[in-house]
């Protein structure tokens, strides 16, 4: 059974059909990269799943149970994590409060402590940082606390939002390499990239947005050897 | 040396004429006339001449900041003696031409105020050059001093005008012999008074600055458990202070803490909606009212619905405005910033008109209000005076206080500061939107409602012009002035919002303007408030520091003298 699943999800926002019937799965232990231009669909999909917006039609399993119109709040506590776009810490609050915050689902203190020092040992310029506030840290230590913040939760699945946006390309290597290590110890990933060749270089499988809509499909290896990939999102030359 | 002289003279044209137009401003809005009857030394020295002095230092001090020679003091001279052409000149159109149909303010006795009683004529024009000029170049000389030197002397003028201000405040307090001492009996400080006064408020920073720093050192040396005791002891005097206040402080000053305390309680409860959840509520007054109608509604025999006692009533009053909250939370949950505003001054507006309605007046009294409102009885001994409320507003008070400290360190603290910051990412973060808004509005709402309810007990009746919108501006500005989302903020910022004008009774009818030049003047001085929250400071000094890392040598230079 896939840890998730889209079937024909519709979004509209307004007028606009945002999402035209998407369906797409993501299998347990595996990293699913979702590439597509600006406006084609990624960053809705997203926010879809963690119900940030309502779906109108089609039906969103997590699990083997349907979350489609679920209140964010409820999907969170199923375990589904949400990196959002452009990093979204809360720059008035430390490091330390920024990361108990993610683990807002969790009562017990002690446990969110245990949680917080083993995000903080995975980052360690977190660690240095501990009590600054998030607004301070550079980009790509805040990109790193984003991801930390949504590890506290210990999600069954993370919906990473364009991580590399914004980023030195030294950084971009190594939040995919935090990426990467985070697969390799069990954690599945729903990742949206501008970045494609990054993207598909750590990824198992693909899906290609255009205009609302799935265009193409397939093993990350296939699609960046696919002529209109490599065109469209790899910059490659005739 | 040409330079110099140059920008000298065209900064006290630039200053003098600004101040010449704030002195204009201040004569024909009515503050200069309204301020003259105020004695502040002696029979001459009124709260009109102090203010008007005040520009004129200001002015000259404006203008040699940047010259420091004797040009800039020349230029400092110079920017004052315009402004006292400024005031000759107004004088003389007030004394020549009938502005009364235009402004109420230029009456007859306008010109005569500004002119020392001499007159719009050439003794007055020379007497008014004279002293702007003296006091431009007195404020100019205020630059030769150092930061510390100056900051001490512009105090302690300061400390001895507020003295001679609050001479009816300070009448009941102090015994009659002090009082005979410092104050004329007409007046206001005696001269030897206010030599005294200036004298003390100058050598006490001074002596406190000697002795800090030697009890700073000590203090750091002290092992943690004498440091506790200390604070233990100065809680001790704090609370011995609030305690016995009523005892000594006489009718009117209780009545005016009276007031200040329960706008204390207001703020407090509008902390929590806008300083912890960061939702701006500007109809707030509507939980006053809210509370305070319950109360009148639940006790007054007038309306003969019910006739409960005030201890039975309190409850159901802060209930009701509890649910209330929660009813207008509900509609407003998705509206944000501005939006949210804008329908809860709605919803303040709704109320006062629902209560002054004739539609509902048999059940709360239309435009007559209620009357008759029940009195908290312990025992035989019925509390009706205001010393004696004081005590009720004071356990409200800090009870409110004890909630919101414990709140904003709980879990629900952490989602309301987490929605404040960043609305989707909380919700992502597992933070259930709905619940936590609506227990910030119920539980904000009921403070605003316990202050309501005990406001309608302490005044015996309502009506409607009460629960006026001013009510919401005024508890949204003292949490500006005292800085959002702190606690000893709603302290602070209801003290000198509520509690100087309640003092200073011709400040009344200025009240709106006072409120838009000090709140402006703090978005210049003190962005984060008098007494921010502690990560607001670290914030706004971070960036202070980021911005001069990044700013030029010179504009660096420029930034700390303009501190």
């Amino acid at each position: 059974m896939p840890v998730l699943e889209l079937e024909s999800v519709h979004v509209y926002y307004g007028p606009i059909h945002a999402l035209k019937g998407v369906s797409l799965t993501v299998e347990h232990g595996e990293i699913v990269t979702l590439l597509g231009a600006n406006g084609a669909g990624k960053t809705t999909t997203l926010r879809a799943i963690s119900g940030l917006i309502r779906p109108a039609r089609g039906r969103i399993v997590f699990e083997g149970r349907n979350i489609a119109g679920l209140p964010p709040h409820e999907i969170v506590r199923l375990g589904v994590g949400h990196v959002p776009e452009g990093r979204r810490i809360f720059p008035r609050l430390s490091v330390e409060e920024n990361l108990a915050l993610g683990a807002f689902t969790i009562t017990d203190r002690q446990e969110i402590r245990r949680r917080l020092e083993e995000v903080l040992q995975l980052f360690p310029r977190l660690a240095e940082r501990r009590r600054q506030q998030g607004g301070t840290l550079s980009g790509g230590e805040q990109q790193m606390l984003a991801i930390g913040r949504a590890l506290m939760m210990q999600p069954r699945i993370m919906l990473l939002d364009e991580p590399s946006m914004g980023l030195a390309p030294v950084l971009v290597e190594s939040i995919f390499e935090v990426i990467r290590r985070l697969n390799q110890q069990g954690t599945t990933i729903l990742l949206v990239e501008q970045n494609a060749r990054m993207a598909l270089e750590i990824a198992h499988r693909g899906y290609v947005l255009e205009t609302g809509s799935i265009v193409l499909e397939g093993p990350a290896a296939d699609l960046a050897r696919d002529p209109k990939v490599q065109a469209a999102y790899l910059g490659a030359r005739e | 040396m040409g330079m110099g002289r140059e920008q000298a003279v065209r900064r006290a044209l630039v200053y003098g004429l600004i101040g010449g137009i704030v002195a204009w401003h201040l004569s024909l809005v009515g503050l200069i006339e309204a301020f003259a009857g105020r004695r502040l030394i002696g029979q001459g020295v009124t709260f009109s001449y102090v203010l008007l002095l005040a520009v004129m230092l200001t002015v000259g001090y404006l203008v040699a900041r940047r010259v420091s020679n004797w040009t800039g003091l020349a230029g400092a001279a110079l920017a004052g003696l315009l402004v006292g052409l400024a005031l000759w000149a107004l004088a003389l159109l007030v004394d020549q031409v009938d502005l009364r149909t235009i402004f109420v303010a230029a009456s007859p006795t306008l010109p005569e105020i500004l002119t020392f009683n001499r007159g719009a004529g050439a003794v007055g024009l020379i007497v008014l050059l004279l002293v702007g000029a003296a006091a431009g170049f007195i404020g100019g000389g205020l630059t030769w001093f150092p930061a510390t030197g100056r900051r001490a002397v512009i105090t302690a003028l300061s400390i001895t005008v507020l003295v001679g201000l609050l001479r009816d405040v300070l009448n009941p307090v102090l015994p009659a012999l002090v009082m005979g001492f410092l104050f004329t009996t007409t007046g206001g400080l005696s001269l030897p008074g206010a030599v005294v006064v200036l004298a003390l408020a100058l050598a006490f920073p001074i002596a406190r600055h000697v002795v800090a720093q030697r009890a700073g050192e000590r203090r750091a040396a002290l092992p943690a458990p004498a440091r506790r005791r200390r604070r233990a002891v100065f809680r001790l005097i704090s609370l011995v202070f609030l305690v016995s206040f009523p005892l000594w402080a006489g009718l009117f000053l209780s009545n005016v803490t009276d007031f200040v305390g329960l706008y204390i309680l207001m703020g407090l409860g509008l902390n929590l909606v806008l300083g912890f959840a960061g939702l701006l509520d500007l109809g707030y007054v509507a939980f006053f009212a809210i509370g305070a109608y319950s109360m009148a509604v639940l006790t007054s025999p007038e309306l003969g619905h019910f006739t409960l006692g005030f201890w039975e009533a309190l409850p159901i009053a802060v209930a009701i405005t509890v649910l209330s909250g929660i009813l207008i939370g509900l509609p407003v949950l998705r509206m944000r910033g501005d939006y949210l505003a804008i329908a809860t001054l709605g919803f303040g507006e709704i109320v006062r008109l629902l209560v002054l309605s004739d539609w509902l007046k048999p059940h709360l009294g239309g435009a007559q209000g209620v009357t008759r409102i029940a009195r908290p009885e312990l025992g035989p001994f019925v509390i009706d005076r205001p010393q004696e409320y004081y005590y009720l507003i004071l356990i409200g008070c800090a009870l409110a206080w004890f909630l919101s400290v414990r709140l904003r360190d709980s879990r629900i603290g952490r989602a309301w500061m987490a929605i404040r910051e960043d609305e989707d990412v909380a919700q992502a973060m597992g933070i259930n939107r709905v619940t936590a808004k609506l227990l910030a509005f119920a539980t904000g709402a009921s403070m605003g409602g316990l202050s309501g309810a005990l406001f309608a007990s302490l005044v015996n009746s309502v009506i409607p012009q009460s629960f006026s919108l001013l009510v919401s501006i005024n508890v949204v500005a003292l949490l500006v002035l005292g800085g959002i989302g702190s606690l000893p903020g709603v302290l602070v910022g209801a003290l000198a919002l509520v509690g100087l004008p309640e003092l200073l009774r011709e400040f009344q009818e200025y009240r709106l303007l006072v409120y838009g030049a000090v709140l402006i003047a703090m978005m210049i001085f003190r962005p984060a408030g008098l007494w921010p929250e502690e990560t607001r400071v670290r914030e706004l000094e971070e960036a202070a520091e980021e911005a001069r890392a990044r700013a030029p040598a010179e504009v660096v230079v420029v930034t700390q003298d303009g501190e």
